[in-house]
């Protein structure tokens, strides 16, 4: 679904982001990435993303490669993944229901079925009713949910999320990330960017890590982890990692 | 289909909506707008105005013909008849010798003088008027050059001069109003433009995030240029609507100078035709405006 070959990041004032990484993830798949802040893990989702493009190597998103993807183009590609940030990106001045409404309306969809998809991004997430509230009248976590239904409305088959509970307490990181392992659940590929001790000590997926811009380690997941069992990871399967997973 | 034309529909309301979020600053956009609009329209008002109040001035052009002296009146019939037949002339009008000294007579306050007189000093005239669209001064010069060459003409008065001055300072004014008016446009679309761009440079949040869920360029630009449309209407309303009270200020000093002239002329306001290619004007000059601004501020903002 996701295949990086080779790929290097370097930006204009010189910093090398990302160097030589190769990763592949498959459809279906859930996947961490961690490591400290300046590892390259936004990078990389920028480059998913298309907001960024590599430097070199090559980068095959939904089957295409990004360097074949002209920048009026770009918006049409974007459509097809959903993306999560950490600070939400809500248009404050706009209710639920039309923050959740923006993708679909861009795509074209009639106003009929916009309603009855954002209702149901909404249940997903489990806010329905919120629809003519604003942003601001939720709280962090709900809003947090708000961002997550408006990726997944228009059904993408890739999921990237940015430090998505880096704003949340606990409980309602667990909260979120029980969201997401519901979607990849029903085939959605999943891709999540946290350097959250917690969450990673929680959900044994399987986790990539990063730093100074290369993977030094991946722990397979494990098959069969359910989801809200909290399963400790086992610190010797990180190989070659000084203190990765604290931040 | 439809779901674009409701799409289109929304943006274009939420364009209306957003503008009355922000009253004061829209009502002065408009406000500059309209102005800098009403300018011109005024300046039209006043040229079509002062053209009803003289009447068509071509027409206003007649000809003298002055028979010789020994001359009959019917040489002079047969010479108006002959005038009639030019399909460049639309009316001939026969004074006789004695018709004129009756006229003066009656005009002048001389009477008595007159009757003193033994024989008629005045001669047959024709006054030739020509047909409105003969009535170049090139043409005019033409007619008069002919009917100088008929027999039993003495003089052919061809006061033209006037004319030509008329015209030329006419055609100097519509330039200038022409000047006036493509200045103000430029006028009009940079005050849209920076309007816009301050608007694109406060929503640039929105604009972001717009894009990062996919939205195009066109999609982002959407409502501004619609904004620019609004403005422009707007600023055709007010254009109007200042041009109605330039009209209705206007109007009675206008009726009483043209009453002690003894003329009926009345001063009249922009026409359904004028109104409309002033809406036009201005929702072009709106969406222009926006359009110029967006595709220049937009392409800067993307995200990261």
């Amino acid at each position: 679904m996701i295949r990086f070959e080779h790929v290097y990041k370097r930006y204009r004032n010189g910093r090398e982001a990302l160097s030589d990484l190769s990763l592949e993830i498959a459809a279906g798949e859930i996947v961490f990435l961690t490591g400290h802040s300046g590892a390259g893990k936004s990078s990389l989702l920028k480059l998913i993303a298309l907001i960024e493009r590599p430097t070199r190597g090559q980068l095959i998103v939904n089957g295409l490669n990004v360097a074949g993807v002209s920048s009026s183009k770009v918006p049409a590609f974007r459509r097809r993944i959903g993306m999560v940030f950490q600070d939400h990106k809500l248009l404050h001045d706009r209710t639920i229901f039309d923050n959740v409404a923006l993708p679909l309306i861009i795509a074209g969809v009639g106003a009929k079925e916009i309603g009855k998809r954002v209702r149901a991004a909404l249940d997903q997430v489990g806010l329905l009713g919120r629809e003519q509230s604003l942003p601001l009248e939720l709280s962090t976590g709900e809003q947090q949910r708000v961002g997550i239904a408006r990726a997944v409305v228009s059904k993408p088959a890739i999921l990237i999320a940015d430090e998505p509970t880096g704003n949340l307490d606990p409980d309602l990181s667990v909260e979120v990330m029980n969201i997401f392992r519901r979607f990849n659940e029903v085939g959605v590929t999943v891709l999540i960017a946290s350097h959250d001790v917690y969450l990673l000590e929680r959900f044994a997926v399987r986790r990539v890590l990063l730093e100074g811009g290369r993977i030094v380690a991946t722990v397979a997941g494990t098959p069969g982890e359910r989801m809200g069992e909290p399963r400790l990871l086992d610190p010797s399967k990180l190989v070659g990692v000084g203190d990765g997973a604290s931040a | 289909m439809s779901a674009w034309i409701t799409r289109h529909l929304q943006t274009l309301i939420g364009a209306l909506g957003r503008l009355s979020q922000q009253k004061l600053a829209t009502l002065l956009t408009v406000m500059v707008i309209g102005i800098a609009l009403a300018l011109p329209a005024c300046l039209h008002l006043f040229i079509t105005n002062a053209q009803t109040a003289t009447g068509n001035w071509n027409q206003a052009v007649d000809i003298s013909v002055y028979m010789k002296m020994p001359t009959s009146v019917d040489e002079a019939r047969r010479l108006a008849d002959r005038l009639r037949q030019r399909r460049d002339v639309a009316t001939i009008q026969l004074v006789t010798a004695d018709d004129a000294l009756k006229e003066f007579r009656r005009d002048s306050g001389f009477g008595a003088a007159i009757d003193a007189l033994t024989d008629n000093p005045l001669p047959h005239a024709v006054i030739v008027r020509p047909k409105a669209e003969y009535s170049t001064a090139t043409h005019l010069e033409e007619l008069a050059e002919d009917i100088r060459a008929l027999p039993g003409v003495e003089i052919v008065q061809l006061d033209i001069a006037w004319v030509n001055r008329l015209n030329a300072i006419l055609e100097a004014i519509r330039r200038g109003i022409l000047l006036t008016a493509a200045l103000l446009a430029l006028g009009v679309m940079a005050i849209v433009g920076n309007t816009i761009r301050l608007d694109i440079q406060n929503r640039r949040q929105e604009i972001e995030v717009t894009k990062l869920v996919g939205g195009s360029n066109a999609f982002v630009r959407r409502p501004f240029l619609y904004s620019g449309v609004w403005y422009g209407i707007g600023g055709a309303i007010v254009a109007w609507l200042l041009s109605a009270i330039a009209v209705g200020v206007l109007r009675t000093p206008v009726n009483r100078i043209a009453g002690l002239y003894g003329s009926s002329f009345e001063i009249n306001g922009l026409d359904w035709r004028a109104t409309l290619i002033l809406a036009g004007a201005a929702v072009t000059l709106g969406w222009l405006g926006s359009y110029i601004a967006a595709s220049r501020h937009l392409r800067d903002i993307e995200p990261s």
